[in-house]
């Protein structure tokens, strides 16, 4: 205790103990502990004029151009917490970052909350707030508010997060799921299921080692540049949990429209394929956390792909198909043989088979 | 050898299609009993590719869709007994018992966890001593190997907090039950290909002459389907039958000696009940004696009364290929694949599931 | 009933005294069972399900059936121009 502490009027008894290494059910109290732990952690990673307000609320100024609010939530779960490519730390800021920016919005605030279990490490924590840190100084983005709670050992799973993003959309902008029109040309920006197959590895549940990791990434940087070039975006969509085939079912319902894709132009990595192979996953429904849909009028198609391709998270960006036609909503993926077969949405958990 | 790739090449597939066109002369019904063929007749769409005249029906092949109520109902119950960690393949999880399945049951708080293989099973008993460790031994031959390899394994090493439910499944009593069928309107049959890796493909000589039917052992890339496919329908068209191996790549006539002896040494066939079928005698296997022990069944009883089963299903009739899900009155009402009502919808190679997933369309449409 | 894959053994061991094997699927590694095929050797290829090996693939019998669809391919090729 610093002799300020030792000598205010304290009615604590006995003494708090600081658990130097790890979190304690102190630190979600709201008293000193938590304020040590905002302070050392949280704060001074995190620092922004704003944060370092420390009210309860932010202040904050939008543009002075025309344009609406976007707002986006996410809660963010994941085990392992650091796996090859990320951790839950980049993944709460990408995937909020990407929600905004998927509206065409131009990402600028994010919220933080944390729900921390009893016992984990302050070392890790502060691993990852500094993955959050990089990643938004990536995005251009600050994180403005947050909030730490500590649950009992035992109820929860290490970490979980909760994000909140505000952006600003210029007027004029409308990319919404329902744009799709008949004609349009369908691009992916890289390779799925990286995510999930990284996933997968790190878990080591399912015995298999591979070198695959995660695309977990902004993109908001890469869709600026996108939109403020070919304009006439009609929809953008990133496709996380449920994969690409829920994604494009969604778009499909959304839009009343038909969608074709054709198989051989999805780019998939060997090594995700071969995963897909040994437990009889579809990579179609494995979760991607840095790839974009983009629906767009066919005669952009060319340029976007040019432009997506100079970008690091775009350099395997590909068109995969086209919307066919406006009769009833359907994903119809075209095989190597001519054959169609209809793509439904993911039902349920994804579970390894033996056929 | 780029052996994956080879055996997906489309421009022989469509050749060998081609090839199945100008052969095809009556009309045919073949039977594929792999959930794995399936699947992959499905996924890659061939059944739209083939002339009008072959209708491919889609046999009992998927273990997972085929164990009993009853098999089910007991898993269910030693996954909820405390102390016990309950292993099994993943796609077992949804199948649905009398009221729940393995999947609402680890959300009620049982430790019920997915592996890849038996094996994992085992060293999950390893690591935890104190704690009883059951895999459901689910499966057709292919799978009774490495069952039979960790009961071995266990055996040796005195795991002896390890334990299976013993539910394989055989596939020549099945074929006997439904070519025997007086309903039956099956002509040729695609044996499974890794089935008769292991097993070799010498017992079903006397079921291709018994019943005038032509078997031919497929393996599961498109050209090995179509290949397949094509030899039982030249065989068809020349009223031949006998069994003629397209995938002699994996599969000898002989299959794996050493494979057919440790299931021989651990296991011995019994009767055994097929959802949605009944009993067809000497299609199960069970523990031999020596490795009684290790029978989870015997470890966790059970008492269970009579299960009844629903009235809209018609589970056993698309099972045997004298029904197709589309004849069915609950088929994507009552029956879908979050709200099965039977077998054949439960897993993802259910012939139901994968008539709701894979929907038919015109060729090139 | 058949999920099987091929890939290449790359280190043979044992786990107790069961005999196993790393094998290589093109990049993705897994830990399989060669209890039933004791021939394997490092380099073969061998079909695997659920964690065990079902047999050793036959090269020459895949280039077989390979080159017997690849006759087809071409009388094919001859019967359109004709």
């Amino acid at each position: 205790m610093t002799e300020e502490e030792n000598n205010s009027f304290n009615l604590v008894c006995p003494p708090i103990i600081r658990d130097k290494k790890n979190i304690t059910l102190g630190h979600g109290s709201g008293g000193l502990l938590t304020h040590e732990l905002i302070n050392t952690t949280f704060k001074k990673i995190l620092t922004n004029p704003i944060l370092d307000e420390g009210n309860d609320g932010a202040l904050i100024s939008l543009p002075a151009y025309k344009g609406k609010l976007v707002v986006s939530t996410d809660a963010h779960i994941v085990s392992p917490l650091f796996y090859p490519g990320g951790d839950i730390g980049r993944l709460a800021i990408s995937g909020t970052v990407n929600d905004v920016a998927m509206m065409g919005a131009d990402p600028l605030y994010l919220t933080a909350s944390f729900v921390i279990e009893e016992g984990f490490s302050l070392e890790l924590l502060e691993k990852v707030a500094l993955s959050m840190k990089s990643t938004c100084e990536e995005a251009g983005v600050i994180i403005i508010a947050g909030d730490t709670k500590v649950t009992e050992k035992g109820k929860g799973d290490g970490l979980y997060i909760s994000t909140t993003g505000i952006g600003w959309l210029p007027e004029g902008r409308d990319i919404q799921g329902q744009n799709a029109l008949k004609g349009d040309a369908i691009i992916l920006s890289g390779t799925i299921g990286d995510h999930a197959t990284a996933i997968l590895q790190a878990r080591g549940e399912l015995g298999f080692q591979s070198n695959v990791t995660s695309d977990v990434a902004p993109l908001n940087k890469m869709l600026e540049e996108l939109i403020k070039q070919v304009q006439d975006i009609h929809v953008m969509r990133d496709p996380t949990r449920g994969g690409l085939g829920t994604t494009l079912v969604e778009i499909a319902k959304q839009s009343n429209v038909c969608i074709q894709i054709e198989e051989t132009s999805l780019p998939i990595k060997k090594e995700v394929k071969t995963v897909c192979e040994l437990l009889g996953f579809d990579p179609l429904y494995m979760a991607n956390e840095g790839k974009v849909v983009i629906i767009l009028p066919e005669e952009k198609c060319n340029i976007a792909l040019e432009i997506l391709q100079k970008h690091k998270y775009g350099q395997n960006a590909v068109r995969i198909g086209s919307v066919i036609d406006n009769k009833q909503p359907r994903v119809l993926l075209r095989t190597p043989l001519g054959s169609n077969r209809v793509i439904e949405m993911l039902m349920g958990e994804m579970l390894p088979r033996i056929c | 050898m780029d052996l994956l790739s080879s055996f997906r090449n489309a421009d022989l597939t469509k050749v060998v299609i081609d090839r199945i066109h100008k052969a095809t002369k009556s009309s045919w019904k073949i039977m594929e009993i792999c959930g794995g063929q399936t699947h992959a007749i499905m996924q890659y769409g061939i059944d739209q590719l083939l002339p009008s005249k072959i209708e491919m029906i889609h046999g009992p092949g998927c273990p997972v869709c085929v164990t009993s109520l009853e098999l089910i109902e007991q898993a269910i119950h030693i996954a909820n007994l405390p102390g016990v960690i309950f292993t099994s393949f993943g796609d077992m999880l949804r199948v649905p018992g009398v009221s729940q399945d393995l999947l609402s049951v680890r959300a009620s708080g049982a430790d019920v966890r997915v592996v890849y293989s038996p094996f994992d099973a085992v060293k999950i008993a390893q690591s935890n001593p104190k704690k009883q460790v059951v895999f459901f031994g689910v499966g057709f031959e292919t799978t009774v190997p490495a069952i039979g390899m960790s009961i071995l394994h266990a055996f040796r090493e005195a795991i002896n907090n390890f334990s299976i439910i013993p539910a394989n499944v055989l596939v020549p009593p099945a074929m006997h039950t439904i070519l025997g069928s007086s309903d039956t309107l099956i002509n040729g049959f695609l044996a499974a290909g890794h089935v008769c890796a292991v097993m070799g493909y010498w017992q079903y000589e006397p079921i291709a002459e018994k019943y005038h039917c032509p078997i031919v052992v497929t393996g599961f890339d498109p050209l090995d389907l179509v290949n397949g496919i094509y030899k039982t329908i030249l065989q068809l068209e020349q009223g031949k039958y006998y069994v003629e191996n397209a995938y002699t790549r994996a599969v000898r006539k002989e299959g794996n000696l050493k494979a057919q002896a440790i299931m021989n040494e651990v296991f011995e066939p019994v009767d055994r009940q097929w959802r949605g079928i009944g009993i067809i005698p000497k299609s199960g296997l069970n523990l031999q004696k020596k490795f009684a022990s290790f029978n989870a069944i015997e470890r966790f009883p059970l008492h269970l009364n009579p299960i009844s089963k629903s009235s809209l299903c018609i589970a056993g009739k698309v099972l045997q290929g004298l029904a197709k899900p589309t004849d069915c009155p609950a088929f994507c009402k009552e029956c879908t694949p979050t709200t099965p009502l039977g077998a054949p919808m439960v897993s993802s190679e259910g012939t139901c599931a994968a008539y709701y997933r894979y929907q038919r369309l015109g060729t090139n449409d | 009933m058949c999920l099987g894959i091929p890939g290449k053994i790359i280190k043979i061991y044992t786990f107790g005294s069961t005999k196993m094997a790393e094998v290589d699927f093109g990049g993705v590694q897994q830990e399989v069972c060669i209890e039933t095929v004791p021939e394997a050797k490092l380099d073969d290829y061998v079909i695997v399900h659920a964690g065990f090996a079902l047999n050793i693939l036959s090269n020459e019998e895949a280039q077989e059936t390979l080159a017997i669809i690849g006759e087809m391919s071409r009388l094919a090729d001859l019967e359109d121009n004709q």
